[in-house]
């Protein structure tokens, strides 16, 4: 047996293995400083200071807060379409995704045309969609009122009618669903064949065949979509602004502003608030402060759906 | 022992903290420009402006020759199409390559531009070059280039706000002159509204939703001349009896022309403003208010009627203030980073008080000259359509939106109102208004802060 290397020696040894770990960290961790730290605390500072980005900040306490939370009316409707979007587009996107996903592993012949089908309009970038979207959808113009109007169906006011605005964004979400088809597909492919065998042999339905085989098998890459879901539609930002200023009709000349959210505030986030607020009015302080509501919101709901008993995985998951 | 700073905390924490602390105050003061510069030796300016139009960037191509030609020492870089939005972030990021000059397409945000500092107070230049801004500016333009004491811009031609109309939809519809009065006006619109067989429009009257191209609720209430702040600064719109009157009488125009939702799925059948699917030119609307520019495009796009311009029309009972419009202009000034702000300032001048230079460049682009010298002129344009714009400027009643420390946020949040009011989501129109004043005091102190 060799004898035990005296302590001084030990904590160098610890030293060096400390030092070897921080040094395959370091990447990350420089990311994550510069990226995550460092703007996370920026905001928090900025979020007690007026700040208009020309003159030095200076420390207002509470006042950033009290306007966002108290006096801003918008944040009321943005906060309300952002959990609106969040609700109902997560659920129907990964519905749609794990659906169009079944349908083209079950397709025999031509999977791989229905495949590469759904999967391309995801790669359409997201304004030339909108731009595209805005136009089907034109209440006064678009094709799709058009044949709407010409079998009898009444053509709604797509996104001129506050009832119908976000509706039309969750059109524009399901269509470009591929992202999700391809992960549903992968996990459904993986799912194990033997146990469907098993399920066949023992009678099961296609329903308890799903219920008590395929679901299980994919519960996580469908906690996988709802979190990642959640996340980009607390960020939803490019296709509601685009939507909303294409729809508008208003012209934006050189001198003036977007103003987000037509109609009557129904295609509004807080990310566009955060801009509009940030970056437009330079009300750096109160652009602050909404922003680390909509991080703590992001957050309360993504701990939520990760907490075991009340997700979707088990223990073993 | 890991060591400590002098307040305690481990060394490796302290350092991150200054380091923070410093990242932090560091980002919040760009740097600033200076006016130590010697304008006689030879610069480059960067001069950033809105212009966009071919015939625009063309007359302003041309200012910047003859500028060249009086200052030869003095180099111009200019850069078009550049929005307020983007010289507002740019200004506050910072950098080598930020613009010396800058110039904006509205004075929405001229309130902002001087509380901030980030336009440079102009009077000590104009006190060096013994130009007394009062002699050579009309006091309306003045009014809108300052807030609060400090000039940080100067008038480069002005918008005036007017009505084009279709001469031969006025003949057919019986109609001899333009309304003068917002009675006569919905009587007009409603007379020249045609429609379909299907009963949709082949043409309204006049569309008096807001968010037609430049209908903005601020350019059409300029008819009743309302106060927005009372002294202290404080909003007033609930206590402006205007306000109500302005918006009765827009809604009375949309239920008489058949309602916003008829009219609003018409609109959006309308091409872009600044396109030959324009609905002014594509017949789909027979009067529209417009700024003085639209003439000179009109007669490019020689539309299949005949057309003329009037100013709009005036509340019943103020029939006296006829004549009178919506004011604004591109103003112009000196960004706070310039390191040349004394040639800066020589572009300036030249651009917006030598009245030559603004002659020919109102004749250029049809704008309003900004100086009264250039207002005289015998030089200006002699269209009639034009004239009458110059008529509507130097109108003793035609007013300007007040600047405010937050720019036009206020605007916008009017314009958010009206949008309510128009669609009929107000119900009570006062408790609405009172709800604004409260908003717009909110966001004014908040910027203010």
């Amino acid at each position: 047996m060799a004898p035990l290397p005296a302590a001084p020696e030990l904590r160098r040894r610890h030293l060096r293995e400390r030092l070897r770990t921080l040094g395959f960290l370091s990447p990350w961790l420089v990311g994550f400083t510069v990226f995550f730290g460092y703007p996370l605390l920026a905001t928090v500072y900025f979020s007690f200071m007026h700040y208009n980005q020309i003159q030095a900040p200076t420390f207002v306490g509470l006042r950033n807060w009290t306007y966002v939370l108290r006096q801003m009316p918008l944040f009321g409707p943005a906060l309300w379409n952002t959990l609106w979007l969040v609700v109902v587009t997560v659920t129907l996107r990964v519905a749609f995704g794990l659906g169009i996903g079944l349908l083209v592993t079950k397709v025999k012949t031509g999977a791989g045309f229905f495949r590469t089908a759904f999967y391309l309009p995801y790669l359409a970038p997201p304004v030339a969609a909108t731009v595209a979207f805005v136009f089907l959808l034109n209440p006064g113009t678009g094709p799709v009122n058009e044949i709407l109007s010409a079998v009898g169906v009444p053509a709604p006011n797509w996104w001129g009618d506050p009832a119908w605005a976000k509706p039309s964004l969750v059109l524009l979400s399901l269509w470009g669903v591929g992202d999700l088809m391809v992960i549903f597909m992968a996990a459904l492919l993986d799912v194990p064949k033997e146990q469907y065998e098993a399920a066949e042999l023992d009678g099961a339905g296609r329903l308890a065949t799903f219920r008590y085989v395929t679901w299980p098998a994919i519960t996580p890459i469908v906690m996988f979509a709802v979190v990642t879901g959640v996340v980009q539609t607390m960020q939803y930002y490019t296709q509601a602004l685009v939507a909303g200023k294409l729809a508008s009709g208003v012209s934006i000349g050189p001198g003036s502003v977007v103003q987000p959210g037509y109609p009557d505030h129904s295609t509004l986030t807080v990310p566009q608030l955060v801009y509009s607020l940030g970056f437009q009015n330079f009300n750096t302080g109160a652009a602050c402060a909404l922003s680390l509501v909509l991080f703590a919101l992001a957050m309360t709901v993504t701990s939520l759906l990760m907490r075991r008993r009340a997700g979707l995985l088990t223990a073993e998951d | 022992m890991p060591r400590s700073g002098p307040h305690g905390l481990p060394a490796p924490l302290l350092a991150l903290l200054v380091t923070a602390g410093l990242l932090l105050t560091g980002c919040a003061n760009p740097g600033t420009g200076s006016d130590r510069d010697d304008p006689t030796r030879p610069v480059t300016l960067r001069f950033w402006h809105g212009w966009s139009e071919k015939n625009e960037v063309k007359a302003v191509d041309e200012a910047i020759a003859r500028f060249e030609k009086r200052y030869p020492h003095i180099r111009v870089e200019a850069t078009g199409s550049v929005t307020d939005e983007t010289v507002n972030q740019a200004l506050r990021a910072g950098g080598g390559k930020a613009p010396d000059v800058v110039s904006s397409f509205t004075t929405n945000n001229v309130g902002q531009y001087c509380s901030s500092g980030m336009w440079v107070d102009l009077d000590p230049f104009l006190r060096r070059s013994g130009l007394d801004k009062k002699a050579i500016f009309p006091g309306t333009l003045l009014d809108y280039t300052r807030y609060r004491g400090t000039q940080c811009a100067l008038p480069l031609l002005a918008d005036a706000y007017g009505m084009y109309y279709n001469r031969d939809a006025f003949e057919e519809a019986g109609i001899s002159r333009p309304p003068r009065t917002m009675s006569e006006f919905k009587a007009a619109a409603v007379k020249l509204t045609r429609r379909t067989e299907d009963g949709s429009y082949r043409r309204v009257g006049f569309m008096p939703n807001f968010r037609l191209y430049e209908n903005s609720p601020d350019r059409l209430f300029a008819q009743w001349a309302p106060r927005y702040f009372d002294e202290e600064g404080r909003s007033r719109l609930s206590r402006e009896p205007a306000a109500r009157q302005f918006f009765g009488v827009q809604r009375d125009l949309i239920t008489a022309l058949g309602g916003y939702g008829p009219l609003e799925r018409f609109r959006t059948t309308f091409g872009d403003e600044m396109s030959s699917q324009n609905a002014f030119l594509t017949g789909k609307l027979a009067m529209h208010l417009d700024g003085s520019w639209r003439s000179l495009m009109l007669a490019d796009a020689r539309p299949s009627f005949r057309w003329a311009t009037a100013p709009m029309p005036v509340p019943d009972d103020r029939p006296d203030t006829y004549g009178r419009g919506y004011l604004t202009g591109t103003v112009a000034g000196i960004a706070h980073s310039s390191k040349h702000r004394n040639a800066a300032w020589e572009l300036v001048k030249f651009l917006t008080t030598d009245t030559d230079q603004v002659v020919a460049f109102a004749n250029a682009i049809h704008n309003v000259p900004s100086t009264k010298a250039a207002l005289a002129s015998p030089a200006l344009d002699a269209d009639p359509a034009f004239r009458t714009f110059l008529s509507i400027a130097q109108n003793r009643h035609s007013v300007s939106m007040p600047p405010s420390v937050n720019g036009g946020m206020y605007i916008t949040a009017l314009q958010d109102f009206a949008y309510a009011v128009e669609a009929g989501r107000v119900r009570d129109l006062d408790k609405g208004l009172r709800a604004l004043d409260r908003q717009i005091d909110a966001d004014t102190l908040q910027s203010a802060n």
